[in-house]
């Protein structure tokens, strides 16, 4: 049974982990409209990736650092007079591009490059699973903990407010779960598609909910349909696991959207 | 007794104050109402109040574990967000579904409890606002413009709804308004504000000024005759020059 073997069991489960943390985390970022956001942040972990190796320590510490920095940033310089979308568009695309350049500048070690971009899933050692984990319950337990107050914060700030909520708190929240996703998720599905892990459960989701706590919680298992669904295509037809995965999750929505629209045309005679 | 009181309050809004000098109170169980112009600082006021926003000067005292109701002027919710009414009511606290029930009939919105956010009118909407607000048994109900959206009908019945609530919970009420005539009915007290507080007082002594009686001619007991008959026709438009008015008032 190939499906046994150890390092699909270690991929597998580390690819579940980072659904279970990476889809109510992405219920919020579709609900406030922070799509763009952790794609910057997501971007930004390049830029870790060069630090972390040329300063000799863990790519998750140099990840963590950096996607707490940009999404800070972000949240300081956002009503500053720059119009949101393009911050963030000149923040995403500039941190890729110096992320890039700095990798370039290391000498003596060999980066493997596409690894970082598009995840390597199949070589999760038991020491990384450990960190996506430790990283997945970490987020997990701040979402349930701050559940009632984010959703009220997302709702309306005032609503917040009046309610003895201080909404800038429940920002940082997001916004240190955020970091903790992108950096576990790197090794997983790589820089470029952590975003797709956030957005697209949560989005397929949306159509079957009718409360938010049953969007989070469908989030996760269309998370990690996708995630075991994608790895068995990857294995069967040879293609890269990372962007597989993304693939079969996208699917999903496709057809979750698809089978939506018939039912509402059916209902309407 | 004394809920809320600001000293001297000065809000900043990058640079240019928003407020200068401030003196506001309101008491147990009063209705004020905040008159003014576009821009003139009443949802700063407001917020505030609520400590959304910091005061750059002056002094905000609130009476020991004041409890709030807080209706803003409209709730966005994104299209993207399920939430039911039900659910909403249950926002940050969890209530029961008889919680839900009583709170949405005192508000007078019953059986909307499982019926969707999105899907709502907007009379609707301010009516389970309204609910969520009384839910945590407000010693203090603040409305920001609650019925901005809403036909002259709609907005009668909204005021006479909240006028109810207060002798049922004895809450205070203080609230941004664009309708003079309700004001005229229903206030004990009314501020006009334009970045500084231009006049205060009795409603009475409002309408004994000149402007407002140029406006109205027919002074305090029209304004109450209008408000009374007003939920009786639907496409009544002879006050529409009412909200327009007020700015100059």
């Amino acid at each position: 049974m190939t499906f046994l073997d150890d390092f699909m069991i270690r991929a597998a489960l580390a690819g579940i982990g980072v659904a279970f943390a990476a889809a109510p985390l992405g219920c919020f970022v579709v609900w406030r409209r922070m799509a763009y956001f952790g794609d910057a942040t997501a971007h930004a972990s390049i830029l870790g990736v060069a630090l972390a190796l040329t300063f000799d320590v863990s790519i998750f510490s140099g990840v963590l650092v950096t996607a707490l920095l940009m999404a800070s940033t972000i949240s300081t310089l956002s009503g500053r007079g720059y119009a949101m979308d393009t911050l963030l568009g000149v923040l995403a695309h500039s941190a890729l591009a110096f992320g890039l350049v700095a990798v370039s500048f290391l000498q003596g070690v060999r980066v493997d490059l596409m690894a970082y971009l598009f995840g390597d899933i199949l070589a999760v050692s038991r020491g990384d699973l450990a960190v996506v984990w430790s990283g997945a319950l970490l987020v997990i337990s701040l979402m349930w903990w701050r559940w009632s107050s984010l959703l009220t914060a997302t709702l309306n700030p005032e609503l917040a407010q009046a309610s003895g909520i201080n909404p800038q708190r429940e920002q940082l929240v997001l916004t240190l779960a955020l970091a903790v996703v992108v950096a576990v998720a790197i090794k997983v599905v790589g820089v470029l598609l952590i975003a797709a892990m956030l957005l697209i459960p949560a989005a397929t989701a949306r159509i079957f909910s009718t409360t938010p706590e049953r969007m989070a919680f469908l989030a996760v298992l269309i998370g990690c349909g996708s995630v075991i669904g994608g790895m068995y295509m990857s294995f069967s037809a040879d293609t890269p696991t990372g962007p597989t995965i993304v693939s079969t999750g996208t699917a999903l929505f496709a057809a979750a959207s698809l089978v939506a629209v018939i039912a509402r045309s059916l209902r309407r005679p | 007794m004394r809920l809320v009181t600001l000293r001297q309050a000065t809000i900043r809004h990058s640079g240019a104050p928003a407020l200068e000098n401030v003196d506001f109170h309101i008491d147990k169980g009063e209705i004020v109402t905040i008159l003014g112009p576009n821009g003139s600082g009443k949802s700063t006021l407001l917020r505030a109040i609520i400590r959304a926003i910091p005061l750059s000067a002056g002094t905000l005292e609130r009476a020991e574990n004041l409890r709030i109701g807080y209706v803003p002027q409209k709730l966005h919710i994104d299209p993207t967000l399920p939430l039911t009414v039900e659910r909403f009511l249950s926002l940050p606290v969890r209530i029961s579904p008889d919680e839900a029930e009583a709170a949405l009939s005192d508000a007078g919105a019953s059986g909307l409890r499982k019926r969707q956010m999105t899907g709502l009118s907007g009379g609707q909407m301010q009516r389970v606002l309204l609910a969520r607000a009384l839910l945590s048994k407000p010693d203090l109900l603040i409305l920001d413009e609650a019925t901005q959206g809403l036909d002259q009908p709609g907005s009668a019945a909204f005021y006479q709804k909240i006028e109810t609530v207060r002798q049922q919970f004895g809450c205070a009420v203080l609230m941004v308004s664009h309708e003079l005539h309700v004001v005229m009915a229903a206030s004990d007290r009314v501020i006009c504000l334009n970045g500084h507080v231009c006049c205060e007082g009795e409603p009475a002594q409002v309408a004994s000024a000149p402007e407002y009686q140029a406006l109205f001619g027919t002074g305090t007991l029209g304004a109450l005759a209008l408000y009374r008959h007003e939920h009786d026709h639907s496409h009544d438009c002879d006050h529409d020059h009412v909200g327009k008015g007020h700015e100059h008032a």
